[in-house]
């Protein structure tokens, strides 16, 4: 599995904690080996120190023979360095200048007066070292295959040179310090990395998380309309920021155009059922006029036996109940009529309100129209009683019925809301379809003839859901502003 | 020397009142037991009823030089300085300690414990050997006079020598494997035996020397009789009484008796023969 190809969500967290890992390592060698170092430079002043510290008492000495002091003061200096920090010298040889053991601390080191070179080899190397080395400020050896480091200072008084001190330090012996330095390091190293590396995590999952949310709801464009994304998941300014927030507004256009196409698509419908059903109606309304003018001049001129006469009464109720249904399908708003006045709204409350108290409604009405207004008194008034009939059987018992009347300017606004059972998606795409299954009782014409009254008036009625409620709108342009 | 005009000018002047006695010690004893050398002058402070103050030196030349000039007023010395400042009429024996009922002592050849060999000083001949102080009996002039009667030539004998200035620092030096072998105070081995064992168990004893006189306490040779005589009596007194004894079992020596000069002749003989006088 290339480790390119992984998500996200793996692999910023991994790379930061690669990264982090790394960075982290390098900084505690560096810091370790720079610690490292510092302890070596500081042995060889240490060395230096207690060379320069012991040389006046070491050249007094040795310059009157006084083998017991020199002892006693390197064995005093071994034992003092014992105490600090830093490792220890384990072993201080003084030697003459002929290269000769002087005194060593402690003793078994090196027998007095054995020559340099005979005590071992690391002595033989620095008595090597020493010959060639006509330097008068000292040096550090470590001889070869040899566990041990020297240090080699030359003890002079006022340009008398007296002999060498010559300290051992074992080289085991800056290990327990080092490994002190070391795993401090180490420690510091591991506090960093649990501080960040959880850091690290959680930033990379907030920056993947987000992207792949996006990437799941952009997967599915094509087939459906995804679910905007929460702002809250990602809320920064930042290009992620940006992403979601052109995502969500590319959300919300494709919407509106799906919205709008599915309106242009009901209009288009229900103006083509219109013409139909128009069509139909007067197709039918002419023959229907004949035949009802034929029953009514056989009932009137002639002798009809009872059997007969039983029988046309049933053609005429069926002919009648045709014409008033093809009356209802036909909707003539051209039909000249007065103006809506504020006493012809009102009239409306009063004729819906016994319904509205069999069912125990609040009816909360806002009738904001004063005087007349500039539409067709009766078509209005048909809409009106149909939504508020409406309205009325589906609220609920104990329920309400809100109605709002306004003019503004050219406009004339209705809008009548019910607490009763939301419709469906599904309902409302058939909503203003004649003969609706909605109704349950009549013909289901009540929205179709409302529909078709306020297009011809050239207004617009929409139904949806605001707030809980079922809220019918109705809008009409008005030939006069409102006064 | 116009100091030590004047130190001398003051202490004469302020004897008999009251000015402080002043007792100087040498490695003789066992060093470095401050606490008991305190007790020690305040008894005799108390018992003297004036002020004491103990004068210690490192080594022997430097006691030897004040009591030469009657910087002090007594001094527990070696056999060696004891008899050289009675030939040059400086100081007088007053008292000799007694150890293990015995007036005298002996020195004492160590080798390191890891050396298993040597049974003799002979068999040193060419090593490194620790000497205390050339003013020492025991840890210079006993073993030199040793080899000088043996036939060998003390100042080639060993392969080198060095000082040490105490018997303790030979026993040290000895213990450490610093030197193949060095003579000492038998009675400071064995006081070392008891106060250091970890050291004194280093260190093997090959052989012991003939009996000395014990390293005295002297006055100096100006001193006033009725000084010198209250202070032998507080010495001499000191095993009489509880603190005294306690002191002297710290010590570890029974007490004090009258000197007798003869003890020390063996000592006189030696160097006689070494030719130190």
């Amino acid at each position: 599995m290339n480790f390119f190809n992984l998500s996200f969500r793996y692999k910023i967290p991994l790379w930061g904690s690669m990264l982090i890992l790394l960075s982290t390592l390098a900084v505690s060698a560096t810091l370790i080996i720079d610690a490292f170092n510092e302890l070596r430079d500081d042995l060889v002043i240490d060395a230096q120190t207690l060379g320069i510290a012991l040389e006046p008492a070491l050249s007094a000495a040795m310059s009157r023979d006084d083998v017991w002091s020199v002892y006693t003061s390197i064995a005093a200096a071994l034992s003092r360095t014992g105490e600090a920090e830093r490792a220890k010298f384990s072993s201080a040889v003084v030697a003459d200048t002929a290269s000769r053991v002087y005194v060593a601390a402690p003793p078994t080191v090196a027998p007095m007066l054995t020559e340099l070179r005979n005590v071992n080899s690391d002595y033989a190397s620095i008595a090597e070292r020493l010959q060639s080395d006509t330097t008068e400020s000292g040096f550090a050896i470590t001889p070869a295959n040899s566990d041990r480091q020297y240090f080699v200072l030359p003890i002079t008084d006022h340009e008398v040179r007296y002999g060498t001190l010559i300290l051992s330090l074992n080289r085991q012996s800056v290990l327990p310090r080092f490994s002190e330095i070391a795993l401090r390091g180490l420690l510091v190293g591991t506090v960093i990395l649990c501080i960040l590396l959880p850091f690290n995590w959680y930033w990379g999952r907030r920056m993947a998380e987000p992207l792949v949310e996006l990437i799941e709801r952009m997967r599915n464009v094509g087939k459906q309309l995804p679910e905007t994304l929460d702002p809250a998941v990602y809320s920064h300014r930042d290009e992620l920021g940006s992403l979601f927030k052109t995502y969500n507004k590319m959300l919300t256009d494709l919407k509106a155009r799906e919205e709008l196409e599915r309106q242009v698509v009901q209009s288009d419908r229900l103006a083509a059922l219109g013409q139909l059903a128009a069509g139909v109606a007067h197709e039918i309304n002419n023959p229907l006029g004949g035949m009802l003018m034929a029953i009514d001049t056989l009932k009137s001129h002639t002798v009809i036996d009872s059997r007969t006469a039983k029988t046309i009464a049933l053609i005429e109720r069926g002919l009648g109940q045709i014409k008033e249904t093809v009356g209802a399908l036909l909707v003539e708003a051209k039909t000249k009529s007065r103006n809506l006045t504020t006493s012809d709204i009102e009239d409306v409350l009063v004729l819906i309100l016994p319904q509205a108290h069999g069912k125990r409604l609040k009816i909360d009405w806002h009738n904001q129209i004063a005087g007349a207004v500039a539409l067709p008194a009766t078509l209005v008034r048909q809409v009106l009683i149909n939504l508020l009939l409406n309205a009325v059987r589906a609220a609920n018992t104990d329920g309400v019925v809100a109605c709002h009347l306004a003019q503004t300017g050219n406009k004339f606004s209705v809008s009548i809301a019910n607490d009763g059972r939301l419709l469906t998606a599904e309902e409302m795409t058939h909503l203003f379809e004649p003969f609706s299954p909605l109704s349950e009782d009549g013909h289901g014409l009540g929205l179709w003839v409302c529909y078709q009254i306020v297009h011809q008036l050239g207004g617009s009625i929409t139904a949806q859901c605001k707030d809980q409620r079922m809220c019918f709108d109705v809008e009409l342009p008005t030939a006069e502003p409102a006064p | 020397m116009t100091i030590l005009f004047c130190l001398v000018a003051s202490l004469a002047a302020a004897e008999e009142t009251g000015r402080p006695i002043r007792f100087g010690l040498t490695p003789v004893i066992v060093a470095d037991q401050a606490k008991l050398l305190e007790a020690w002058r305040s008894y005799l402070q108390k018992r003297l009823g004036r002020p004491v103050t103990f004068v210690v030196r490192e080594n022997y030349s430097d006691t030897m030089e004040l009591i030469k000039h009657d910087l002090l007023d007594f001094a527990w010395v070696s056999d060696y300085p004891y008899v050289t400042l009675e030939q040059t009429h400086r100081a007088r024996l007053l008292v000799t300690p007694i150890h293990r009922n015995s007036a005298t002592y002996h020195a004492l050849l160590i080798v390191p414990v890891a050396d298993q060999v040597t049974t003799s000083i002979f068999d040193l001949e060419g090593k490194i050997f620790a000497y205390a102080d050339a003013n020492s009996f025991t840890g210079y002039l006993v073993p030199r006079s040793e080899l000088q009667t043996g036939g060998k030539n003390p100042a080639k004998f060993f392969r080198k020598t060095f000082f040490t200035h105490g018997h303790q620092r030979v026993v040290e030096a000895v213990a450490i494997g610093l030197a193949n072998g060095g003579m000492v105070d038998g009675f400071i081995w064995e006081s070392l035996a008891r106060l250091r064992p970890s050291l004194t168990e280093k260190t093997r004893i090959v052989a012991q020397s003939g009996e000395y006189g014990f390293p005295p306490i002297v006055a100096r040779q100006s001193m006033s009789p009725t000084e010198a005589a209250a202070m032998r009596k507080v010495l001499i007194d000191m095993a009489d009484d509880r603190e005294g004894a306690a002191l002297l079992a710290d010590l570890n020596i029974d007490g004090f008796v009258d000197g007798d000069r003869h003890l020390y002749d063996g000592v006189l003989e030696m160097m006689k023969v070494m030719g130190e006088l």
